[in-house]
């Protein structure tokens, strides 16, 4: 698929493939947006970079998926805006089911520390240096991370059995 | 305060890991003020749980504020107690069948919420929605934005002292109900919103007192301005309190008023023009000085604008379809389903399956809810669910800078300043 990037977009793309040659995985657009994937390991840089020369000063959201497969299980989204030109900016990265730990960019954006705080809590991904991570909407006492698609819908396992579905049945 | 003192005094019977370890980051907080406070002779240093089922604090928030004197030095904020998990919900029901849960995120705007997961739908699955149906989403979005204020303005107001105010305000939310009631059928959580378009076109019952909400609303809105603008108990009250820097406005994620009192013009119906708002002129009152006071200016102001909106609606709204004709993208029409063996058909197969966006697809849209950027990520993977539908919501945002702002304030004004930050927290929990 052929891109289709306006001035900001063909900046970052171009600043990243410069600076962060071998981090730069790949670069996609759906749906309007340009959705850009680094390795993980310089995560930090690449945002301090993005805010400090490409002036990707707002960060909107942090958020994170599930693509459950068996190698880079989890992902993180970094969703920022550049308040010059009005453009948003996606980056994306990749971490393994086992031990997720990417660092935190707490230090570039003071907002990212709730948005790290939920994407810990829903995905049980953790962020190194970040200031205070703790759970945010789910008890701290809750073992599970409830977005991973293997939680199920109804009931917490090992928890009080759910009610019989038939009424009759001893 | 060390740990220890403060567990010896709340002793925490229920979820002991959680409150343990929220006193714990809150002792953690500004460690280095800590160390030099640690003299204490006066024992003038408590700590004060608000919360969650404080009246004041508007919901479920609950507030940790370590207070010296009525100084507050530090705060944390524990959210989560109205968590219903509604991404998860949506990752296992429809794109249609989700719409009604998004009524219940930020309650005090309904439709704004259905027009957020309604466009970032269509966006994803690419239905065109007819411009009469736009234009309805746009005249009943800036209704929801002003009885959204109009609560604000009402409990600010009323947490500032002044409990008269709130009737008054509730008097005018009470002619909004009504039109839902009689736009969609319902009052308070309307689900009118349809992806593909709405779910019926405005009665002439619904123009009329449209037409006379709008025609009354600003006179209301000027006698407030001259009741408030300039009365003493309410700028001493407001003015220089829970100030939200400019310069760090965007770093502690402030969002919508609160930005914009911060100085900040963004707004997404400027920058990212949805629906049909690159057509209508209006503008977007920001302020400098980013205290209470400036939020409550920029947030009368944008009920004076939505008015403005509303009016250029009626103007430019053309006759013709509400929802769009292909059975594939929408529900058909209740006559199609009644009167016609296809129309069941599609109906049965939109309720069943429901709209299917390509695989691999994902997109973010953000509308301009009242309370900031409303954004919905949704990643599919080409069945009828969501593969992920992440919300962000602004009151979540808005939270954070709460957190940040209360630091230094007085504790007597904690309740002005939740008020006037506007954080629901239906939306918030998710």
């Amino acid at each position: 698929m052929s891109l289709n990037l306006n001035e900001t977009e063909q900046a970052v793309v171009d600043g990243l493939s410069d600076k962060f040659s071998d981090d730069l995985i790949e670069v996609y657009q759906s749906c309007d947006h340009t959705y850009i994937r680094m390795e993980a390991d310089n995560i930090v840089d690449i945002c301090r970079y993005l805010k400090t020369e490409q002036h990707f000063i707002f960060l909107c959201d942090i958020l994170g998926t599930d693509r459950y497969t068996s190698d880079e299980r989890f992902e993180v989204i970094y969703n920022m805006m550049n308040l010059r030109t009005q453009d948003r900016i996606f980056i994306k990265i990749r971490v393994e089911e086992e031990n997720p730990v990417v660092h935190s960019v707490t230090s570039v954006w003071k907002s990212a520390s709730w948005y790290e705080r939920e994407v810990y809590d829903m995905f049980g991904v953790r962020f190194e240096e970040h200031p205070d991570l703790r759970r945010i909407f789910m008890p701290e006492d809750f073992e599970y991370f409830p977005l991973r698609k293997e939680f199920p819908l109804l009931g917490i396992p090992g928890s009080i059995a759910l009610p019989d579905t038939t009424p009759d049945t001893e | 305060m060390k740990l220890k003192d403060i567990n010896d005094k709340v002793n925490p019977r229920f979820f002991e890991k959680h409150q343990r370890s929220i006193y714990k980051s809150l002792e953690d907080k500004h460690t280095t003020i800590e160390e030099i406070d640690s003299e204490d002779p006066l024992n003038s240093k408590m700590i004060l749980n608000m919360g969650p089922q404080h009246p004041a604090t508007h919901g479920v928030l609950r507030l940790i504020l370590q207070l010296r004197g009525e100084l507050i030095e530090k705060t944390k904020i524990d959210i989560g107690y109205l968590h219903r998990g509604v991404e998860k919900i949506a990752e296992n029901k429809t794109y249609q069948e989700f719409m009604p849960y998004t009524d219940r995120m930020d309650y005090l705007s309904p439709y704004s919420n259905n027009v957020a997961l309604c466009t970032a739908v269509e966006k994803l699955a690419e239905v065109d929605v007819p411009e009469r149906a736009q234009y309805i989403r746009m005249i009943c979005c800036e209704l929801a934005r002003i009885s959204s204020h109009l609560l604000w303005l009402g409990t600010m107001v009323m947490d500032a002292g002044a409990i008269s105010f709130f009737i008054w305000t509730f008097r005018e939310r009470e002619k909004i109900y009504d039109i839902f009631d009689e736009v969609a059928g319902h009052r308070f959580t309307v689900s009118h919103s349809r992806i593909g378009g709405v779910a019926s076109d405005f009665t002439d019952e619904a123009v009329a007192r449209i037409k006379e909400f709008v025609e009354t609303f600003p006179q209301e809105l000027k006698d407030w301005h001259k009741l408030l603008d300039r009365n003493r108990l309410f700028i001493d009250r407001n003015e220089d309190v829970g100030i939200v820097k400019t310069e760090d406005a965007l770093d502690i994620g402030a969002t919508g008023p609160v930005l914009r009192a911060a100085g900040y013009a963004v707004d997404q119906r400027i920058i990212n023009p949805y629906l049909q708002y690159d057509k209508v002129d209006f503008e977007v009152p920001t302020r400098l000085e980013g205290d209470n006071l400036a939020r409550y200016f920029v947030r009368m102001e944008e009920m004076g604008e939505s008015i403005k909106i509303i009016q250029q609606c009626f103007d430019k709204m053309p006759k013709g379809p509400v929802r769009t004709n292909n059975a594939k993208q929408a529900y058909p029409s209740k006559d199609e389903v009644y009167y016609s063996m296809e129309g069941m058909i599609h109906d049965f197969m939109m309720t069943d399956t429901g709209i299917c966006p390509p695989a691999g697809k994902e997109v973010y849209h953000a509308v301009e809810a009242p309370k900031g950027e409303l954004g919905y990520y949704i990643q599919s993977d080409g069945t009828g669910h969501p593969w992920r539908l992440k919300v962000n919501a602004p009151s979540f945002r808005n939270l954070q800078v709460l957190e940040n702002i209360l630091d230094g304030e007085m504790v007597a004004d904690t309740v002005v300043i939740i008020g006037g930050v506007d954080p629901v927290m239906g939306e918030a929990d998710k």
